[in-house]
């Protein structure tokens, strides 16, 4: 990301509840309510740069909902309530003073169900490019050409670029989504369990995929599958009904784990 | 008695799975029911246009003649006319030509002497009156009428001579439609990405209602709004000649039209999956963005066969364009006034004789329109095809 148009954010130093290195992002006393109900409960978490996390815990523990607070999805609805502070790069994306738009474009998302727009695979791609100002026919060409590339997908298509994306496989479409992440070049890329709906052959096409972006990205993943948190993550973080029950290296979480719930999560005795 | 049944099922074979419908009496019925009536809704629509039709086919054939004044036979020559001829000359049908005596086919032959010399003088020399009116070619081309200065599309269906040019009826009715559309299209589907994409949810549970309660209002309230109210207000607005016009019917129109092409259009834009939403906005787009490179373009065959309802709606719409404008002028100005396909047959089927050629003629614009109905909504359909399957990536 040597080429990186926009300034890069300013990274404070390492802090000691950190395990992730320099914190990119760093989470305060997070906590968050629909309605009357908090889902997450007080949550602090620093993750370092160009590294992958995972999330991980039962379903309903509040692991895709802190994800979507990264780059303020939940905002979208509207009973949503969020207290303490969330800092990127130093800023925090809180304040009213920020550009949820411009938020969006350093912090991209991939989601569980691939959901390419009816377009053609270009267009596609080229959606997220134009939206930030890229409008030269040689740059649309090279940049979507590179991230195709990146994301794996450049030699199955690019003899149909301009055939509907929804005539993929759903392993494409997958890739398809993530190469439109990150041909905006976002610091932060958000997977929301990316491969879930798919096969183990796109699977682990996807997982190679995360481990190569990490060179270039800072990727924080949500998966209920934790071989796969244990093979493509750095670090790991457990979730437990809205509480953030440990957080650290992914070696140590899935081999000596320092909680007894961790523990009885990771060897499949209850989640 | 149970164990003749107990047989009836063993022998129906292994878990009944032989029994076809017997196994499921009640649910074979009522899905035979329903097919039934969706069955007799396309039979009723063929009925109609059958009857609509058949009284249109002599027109079609060329078969009336209007011609006021008309060659007579002498009652005396009689049998120097071969029957088929005579019958066309008493305008009978083969069946009735066969069952009326010869007395009365002579005092029908004298009926038409006499028909003729009750023709006033004046049209004796009219070449005018020669013409017969339903012809094709005085159908549809301008002709210089007796008293008129220019070839002129007329449609003046009472009188001596009686004009049927269907041209100012055509254009009324595209004319009253065309403004109509283009005034609710824009705003319906307008008002659909709002409520649907950007309102809050408070602002939507109060829009959506009102708008489609609109369609609840019978277009005779709508016709003496339009008449009363947005007629004067509109001529004091755009000072024009005529106060009732066709600009003034497509606008009351575009009332009646904006909530069907509403109600369809929301649900083709709610419709439309929340991922794709939510991928956009994750990609940096703002909501008016997203509604509109994003759900609109994934919503356009939903929203353009709300369009195509709309157009049904507004061309079949009588009662307003009735109230508001009614004069059959040929003029492509909108601000001139106009007349409608249905206005005409509204309001001239009441005093059209039974079976004469005005009637025989509104029963043709009548299948006319079904027929314009028809092909549009095919059309309609073929395109919404064509974009479903363009954006699902099968062609």
């Amino acid at each position: 990301m040597a080429e990186l148009s926009m300034p890069k954010l300013n990274v404070p130093a390492a802090k000691t509840n950190s395990p992730g290195g320099s914190a990119l992002i760093e989470i305060e006393s997070l906590s968050l309510y629909y309605g009357a109900s908090k889902a997450l409960k007080n949550i602090s978490l620093n993750l370092g740069e160009k590294v992958v996390t995972a999330f991980i815990g039962p379903s309903g523990c509040g692991k895709s909902t802190l994800l979507r607070c990264l780059n303020r999805m939940n905002d979208l609805i509207d009973s949503v309530r969020i207290e303490g502070s969330c800092k990127i790069g130093g800023h925090d994306i809180y304040s009213p003073d920020v550009d949820v738009i411009e938020l969006r474009k350093r912090v991209g998302m991939v989601f569980q169900k691939s959901n390419p727009f009816p377009k053609s695979i270009y267009e596609n791609v080229a959606y997220g490019l134009r939206l930030h100002g890229v409008k030269a026919k040689s740059e649309l060409d090279g940049r979507i050409e590179q991230s195709l590339r990146n994301a794996a997908l450049w030699d199955e298509v690019k003899d149909r670029l301009h055939t509907s994306a929804l005539g993929l496989s759903g392993g494409q479409q997958q890739r398809l989504c993530i190469a439109r992440a990150i041909a905006i070049k976002p610091e932060i890329i958000l997977m929301d369990e990316p491969a879930s709906a798919l096969d183990p052959i796109a699977t682990t096409r996807i997982e190679e995929l995360i481990l190569e972006l990490k060179k270039d990205f800072t990727i924080v993943i949500v998966t209920h599958n934790m071989q796969q948190a244990a093979r493509i993550s750095d670090y790991t973080a457990f979730f437990y009904i809205g509480e953030l029950i440990e957080f650290d290296t992914t070696a140590k979480i899935f081999t000596n784990p320092s909680k007894k719930q961790t523990e009885d999560y990771v060897t499949g005795r209850f989640g | 008695m149970s164990s003749n049944t107990e047989q009836r099922r063993r022998s129906a074979g292994w878990l009944g799975i032989h029994r076809g419908h017997q196994a499921r009496p009640a649910e074979w019925l009522a899905e035979k029911f329903i097919f039934l009536v969706s069955l007799s809704a396309i039979a009723m629509v063929l009925l109609i246009f059958l009857f609509v039709a058949r009284e249109a086919i002599p027109v079609f054939f060329g078969e009336t003649n209007t011609a006021l004044v008309q060659p007579t036979i002498p009652v005396a020559e009689m049998d120097k006319h071969s029957p088929a001829e005579l019958q066309r000359y008493l305008d009978l049908t083969p069946e009735q030509f066969k069952s009326v005596s010869r007395e009365t086919k002579l005092e029908l032959m004298q009926g038409k002497i006499d028909e003729q010399n009750e023709v006033p003088e004046n049209f004796r020399n009219d070449p005018d009156a020669r013409i017969n009116t339903t012809d094709w070619k005085y159908l549809l081309q301008a002709h210089q009428w007796n008293g008129y200065d220019q070839p002129e599309h007329i449609w003046q269906p009472v009188g001596q001579i009686k004009k049927f040019n269907l041209l100012p009826l055509f254009a009324g009715t595209l004319k009253i439609t065309l403004i109509g559309l283009f005034f609710a299209v824009p705003l319906a589907i307008g008002a659909a990405i709002y409520v649907s994409q950007l309102a809050r949810p408070r602002v939507r549970e109060t829009v959506k209602p009102v708008i489609e309660m609109l369609s609840g209002i019978p277009s005779v309230v709508v016709g003496v709004f339009a008449l009363i109210v947005m007629a004067s207000a509109l001529q004091n607005i755009f000072h024009y000649q005529t106060r009732l016009n066709a600009f003034v019917a497509g606008l009351a129109l575009g009332f009646a039209v904006i909530p069907v092409i509403f109600s369809i259009a929301e649900d083709a834009l709610t419709s439309v999956p929340r991922a794709y939403t939510q991928a956009a906005l994750a990609l940096g787009a703002s909501r008016w963005q997203t509604a509109w490179q994003i759900v609109l373009p994934a919503a356009l065959p939903g929203v353009f066969a709300a369009t195509v309802l709309g157009f049904g709606r507004a061309i079949g719409e009588t009662m307003i364009v009735l109230m508001v404008c009614s004069a059959s002028v040929m003029s492509w100005n909108v601000f001139d006034s106009a007349r409608s396909i249905t206005t005409t047959i509204a309001a001239e089927m009441a005093e059209a004789v039974n079976g004469g050629p005005h009637y025989r003629i509104l029963f043709m614009l009548g299948a006319l329109l079904f027929a314009a109905t028809f092909v549009s909504n095919m059309i309609g359909d073929f395109v919404i095809h064509r974009f479903k399957n363009k954006l699902e990536g099968k062609r």
